[in-house]
């Protein structure tokens, strides 16, 4: 049974959601605390959205340097998967295992609301039940989610097809006034590595992936770890 | 050793958009200063750093910069040591 570690930090506060979903999934999925140093044989590791450390200094920032994140470095140097969301996503761009950075929106103002979003590539660890070019809404819930990257890494990250979700309109069309809800670069709400190992992003499907609360588009990311075969992705 | 106070300023980095500095720039002009323009806003961090000289301070201080206190994707860094 696949082995799923979601990492609590002091001021998580969608690890029982990020949990709830992982375990829908039929997956064996637990909590492992901060200031342990061992997964515990994880095959995935999810990082829940949240404030941990209050946000202090920049979002994220305190987290990078809990004690399990070395083993979270080293299980993402092995190239298994890791999901950060949300505060997840921007521990792992302050982690170096992300390029860029989540800062303050553009507007200012903490957005929580519906977003759509467009899937823009399929072979990931956690996007590969979806269709490319897929929309689904997600909840977004965040203060700092504009995410920025000097102009080469933007680029690099559009060449290798490293963008996984950008907001869109409903209808799929780029992003128009707040349908981008953070001012982020290229309209980008998720990223992930080369080989689609380590994913991030801000909208919450952890929200959106129990069929008890209606619709549940965000539910393809945690069954997604359970397809995933990062050998056939050569392919792409 | 010594105990040496450093000062470590933190801003956004130069041309990366700072919708707190524009919004205070507007309050500023709003309010009347219309002599004000370019507000960027950034961090103060105080700290003690123990070293053997100022310089020793300054150089512990900047990977202190380096490693946490700034993030080097979006934020440039000042540093001063109190003679």
């Amino acid at each position: 049974m696949l082995r799923v570690a979601v990492v609590r930090f002091p001021g998580s506060n969608c690890d029982f959601d990020t949990l709830r979903s992982a375990a829908l999934t039929g997956a064996e999925a637990y909590f492992v605390w901060h200031r342990d140093t061992s997964l515990k044989g994880a095959d995935v590791v999810l990082l829940p959205g949240g404030f941990s450390y209050g946000d202090y200094l920049r979002s994220g920032a305190i987290a990078r340097f809990s004690p399990i994140m070395a083993a979270v470095q080293q299980h993402a140097a092995d190239g298994r998967p890791v999901l950060g969301i949300c505060n997840g996503f921007q521990i792992l761009c302050e982690a170096g295992l992300l390029p860029g950075a989540l800062i303050r929106n553009a507007r200012l103002t903490f957005v929580s609301r519906p977003v759509h979003l467009r899937v823009e590539r399929t072979d990931t660890a956690f996007t590969n039940c979806y269709e490319e070019g897929a929309v689904m809404q997600l909840p977004v819930a965040h203060g700092d989610g504009r995410y920025v990257a000097d102009s080469k890494t933007l680029a690099r990250l559009e060449s290798e097809g490293c963008v996984v979700v950008r907001y869109v309109g409903s209808d799929g069309a780029p992003a128009s006034g707040e349908e981008n809800p953070n001012g982020s670069l290229n309209d980008i709400a998720g990223i992930c590595n080369q080989s689609g190992s380590i994913v991030g992003l801000m909208p919450h499907p952890d929200r959106a992936a129990d069929p008890a609360l209606g619709a549940a588009p965000g539910a393809g990311f945690f069954q997604s770890m359970l397809t995933w075969n990062p050998v056939a992705k050569g392919a792409r | 050793m010594m105990t040496y106070r450093v000062h470590v300023r933190v801003v956004p980095r130069a041309g990366l958009l700072d919708p707190q500095g524009q919004a205070v720039e507007h309050a500023l002009l709003a309010l009347g200063f219309k002599e004000a323009g370019s507000v960027r806003i950034g961090r103060a961090i105080e700290l003690e750093v123990e070293a053997r000289s100022p310089e020793d301070a300054k150089a512990s201080a900047r990977r202190m910069c380096d490693k946490l206190l700034a993030n080097p994707v979006t934020e440039d860094y000042t540093l001063e040591v109190e003679a």
